[in-house]
């Protein structure tokens, strides 16, 4: 009895002064948590950046934790109103509505003069009820990828300038055994870029406007709607250069250009690295500037991955400090040159997107050449609204509803999506 | 105080019980109470800055075409494969327990997809079933059959969707029953023997009526188990169309994938608390009919 009282006493004083000494000890480095979804090339890039920033900041440490991009939003959800959450998230930025609201995150305390002086315009859409909510390291537009042995071997040695262009190389690479594709022309994805495609590019070439200034009417119930959903039809129903589905999986398009089965595909600029990686010496591939009609205007889609502060960024002085310095870091010129290299995503600096060095570059000069004509759509519910676009397509190409019909329909249902979120 | 030893031993195995209890009261009975809470409450990470909204997440839910959807594919969900599971079930149950020679081995064929992982048997099947490339198709062509759309059409997707998960699950019935089946004393068999009973008067006054423990299991696991109940589907829809979960245009949306949609993608969690207590209600109502309908004291 007597040994268990005297351990007790010594085990007891143990643990005070331990935990006088431990706080003090603790001052020293703070530690902050960087969360993104796992898209091989950026989880290495970032990987690279900490190594560097923790080198530069010997005070500061970065854990860097990824989940698949399925999980992530649930991970999100489940660890931030827990405390258990990162101080900083990467996130789309047609999340933020959604994760401002629900407040997962918290606006920058940076200057907004400093953000729009020194940021690509695209980067307006992370600002919402007054706020910058985040900054990215990287943009994105869209290009046409072709593969240039199938081209070639179909005859054709440059790619598609117009659409009429486009149209016949898709015809020519095309190929049909019996009823079935053994090779596509063009690669379908409703749920990939192809929502995109028919909302903010094919529309605005035929000369309408999905939404008002103000983000809060979809206006794309017009004949440039329909004109735009018919023309991304055809190419189906009519020309045949390709069917909806054809390459089971994920990123159905994408995964079959890599296998060589697909002549063409719109898609993003970080699928760079993957489409490169994934090919390797099995083909040789190009990118293109997206066609436009004969003698119209161009149009492209830009988005972005941003990185934003949980509120645990904000649970201590020292934290807020570390996170915006990381914060920083990240999205800095040399993080961008970086990330361009490692991922393909075009940087979000004015200074270096007008750098004339990368307009001229094979692969990236036609995203970059596109920054210029990119348009960002404002989503509520990018999820929601991803899905609305993704129906109308396949009203049309699966059900034969009539493209204007279809859009009318999908406007409909937009329209209140918009109306309850901007009514709570 | 010395007390029995009797007594010890009861306080010790409540002692012990009371560890899984907490447990099981932690992480299943509080979410699901906290669940009918948020359910009232315009969601936010900070608990002070939700806003009560009383019913309104349940009155959105009446003008949500896109759950009133995924309620009406819940039935197709239940009249297509509930059936499906206990009539292959018990045939195959039959088939088996009548067979002497080579029984373990089909009882493994029939038993070995319900071990294999959802996600990767509703890979393979996506495969399988791909208009162009799948081998379905290439072998329905070769035999002088038009090639299907399966999950590429709206009206197809349900029911294969179904299938597939009858597929996987069937053996799990085929399992009840045949443990079913062995329970029932030979000697029944023997008397309607010697009365003269034939085969399906002895299938129908005997083995079914002496199989109703069984079929009550099978029928509530077939409805409403998580996972493995045709109302409670994730994880086949969402693999089976990877690109885009619940289509083609909704036909294969279930309640379970809707809600996980509006909870993790637009986080709206207090409106999916709401689906998820209508839910709940409705799965426990169907749950007591069944049960009740279905068992009966037999005896005999």
């Amino acid at each position: 009895m007597r040994t268990m009282k005297t351990f007790f006493a010594v085990a007891l004083s143990v643990l005070f002064v331990a935990g006088a000494i431990a706080p003090a000890l603790a001052q020293e480095p703070v530690t902050i948590r960087y969360w993104q979804y796992y898209y091989d090339t950026k989880v290495t890039a970032i990987d690279t950046l900490i190594a560097q920033f923790e080198a530069e900041n010997p005070g500061i440490k970065v854990i860097h934790e990824t989940f698949p991009y399925e999980a992530y939003g649930a991970r999100v959800a489940a660890a931030v109103p827990a405390g258990q959450g990162p101080e900083i998230a990467n996130l789309f930025y047609g999340w933020l509505p959604a994760w401002a609201r629900a407040g997962y995150l918290q606006p920058l305390p940076i200057d907004h003069a400093e953000i729009e002086s020194e940021f690509v315009p695209m980067v307006r859409a992370a600002y919402m009820n007054g706020e910058y909510w985040g900054l990215p390291t990287g943009v994105r537009t869209l290009a046409l990828f072709y593969n240039k042995t199938m081209l070639n071997a179909a005859g054709i040695q440059e790619p598609p300038r117009t659409w009429d262009e486009f149209i016949a190389a898709g015809k020519a690479m095309a190929i049909k055994r019996g009823p079935f594709f053994v090779q596509l022309g063009y690669g379908f994805g409703p749920a990939g870029q192809d929502h995109h495609l028919i909302r903010e590019i094919l529309l605005r070439q035929f000369g309408g406007v999905p939404y008002s200034d103000d983000n809060r009417t979809v206006l794309y119930n017009s004949e440039a709607g329909a004109k735009a959903l018919e023309f991304y039809g055809s190419w189906q129903l009519t020309h045949g250069i390709g069917d909806v589905e054809f390459f089971p999986g994920r990123a159905t398009y994408r995964d079959g250009f890599i296998a060589g089965l697909i002549g063409m595909i719109v898609d993003v600029s970080f699928a760079i690295g993957t489409i490169r990686n994934g090919v390797g010496d099995n083909f040789e591939w190009g990118v293109a500037e997206l066609p436009v009609f004969d003698g119209g205007e161009p149009h492209n889609f830009g988005s972005f991955w941003m990185n934003g502060l949980t509120p645990r960024a904000f649970e201590s002085e020292a934290k807020l400090e570390a996170s915006l310095k990381f914060l920083r870091y990240i999205t800095s010129e040399e993080a961008m040159k970086l990330w361009l290299r490692e991922v393909g995503e075009l940087p979000a600096r004015l200074s270096l997107a007008e750098d004339p060095a990368l307009a001229s570059d094979p692969v990236y000069g036609p995203f970059i050449r596109s920054l210029p004509y990119s348009h960002a759509t404002f989503f509520v519910d990018e999820e929601g609204q991803r899905q609305i676009m993704v129906d109308a397509i396949n009203r049309v190409l699966l059900q034969g509803v009539d493209p204007a019909e279809s859009m009318r329909i999908a406007a409909e249902e937009e329209q209140a999506l918009l109306d309850a979120f901007w009514s709570r | 105080m010395k007390l029995k030893l009797s007594t010890r031993k009861a306080i010790w195995a409540y002692v012990f019980l009371a560890l899984p209890l907490l447990f099981y009261l932690g992480i299943r009975i509080f979410p699901t109470l906290q669940a009918f809470q948020m359910s009232l409450y315009d969601w936010h990470v900070q608990a002070d800055q939700r806003s009560f909204v009383g019913l309104a997440n349940y009155t959105r839910m009446l003008s949500d075409q896109r759950l009133l959807q995924a309620f009406r594919n819940m039935l197709w969900y239940g009249l297509l494969g509930v059936p499906a599971q206990l009539i292959l079930g018990l045939t195959v149950g039959l088939m088996l327990h009548s067979i002497k020679k080579f029984r373990g081995f089909f009882r493994a064929v029939f038993f070995a997809p319900y071990v294999a992982p959802a996600v990767a048997v509703s890979w393979v099947w996506s495969l399988l079933l791909s208009p162009h490339l799948g081998i379905v198709n290439q072998v329905l062509w070769y035999l002088g059959i038009d090639p299907q759309p399966f999950m590429t059409s709206p009206s197809q997707a349900l029911p294969t969707v179904t299938f597939v998960v009858v597929w996987q699950f069937l053996g799990f019935h085929v399992l009840l029953f045949l443990a079913g089946l062995e329970s029932i004393p030979r000697d029944y068999y023997e008397a309607a023997q010697i009365d003269g009973a034939n085969r399906w008067q002895t299938f129908k006054n005997i083995t079914l009526p002496l199989l109703n423990p069984t079929i009550v299991v099978s029928l509530v696991m077939a409805t409403a188990a998580p996972s493995t109940g045709m109302l409670q589907l994730f994880t086949h829809v969402m693999n089976l169309k990877f690109d885009d979960p619940g289509g083609p245009l909704g036909s294969t949306l279930t309640v379970v994938l809707y809600t996980y949609q509006r909870a993790f993608q637009a986080y709206d969690m207090g409106y999916a608390s709401a689906i998820v207590v209508v839910l709940f209600v409705i799965l426990l109502i169907i749950s007591l009919i069944q049960i009740r309908l279905t068992s009966r004291e037999v005896e005999y």
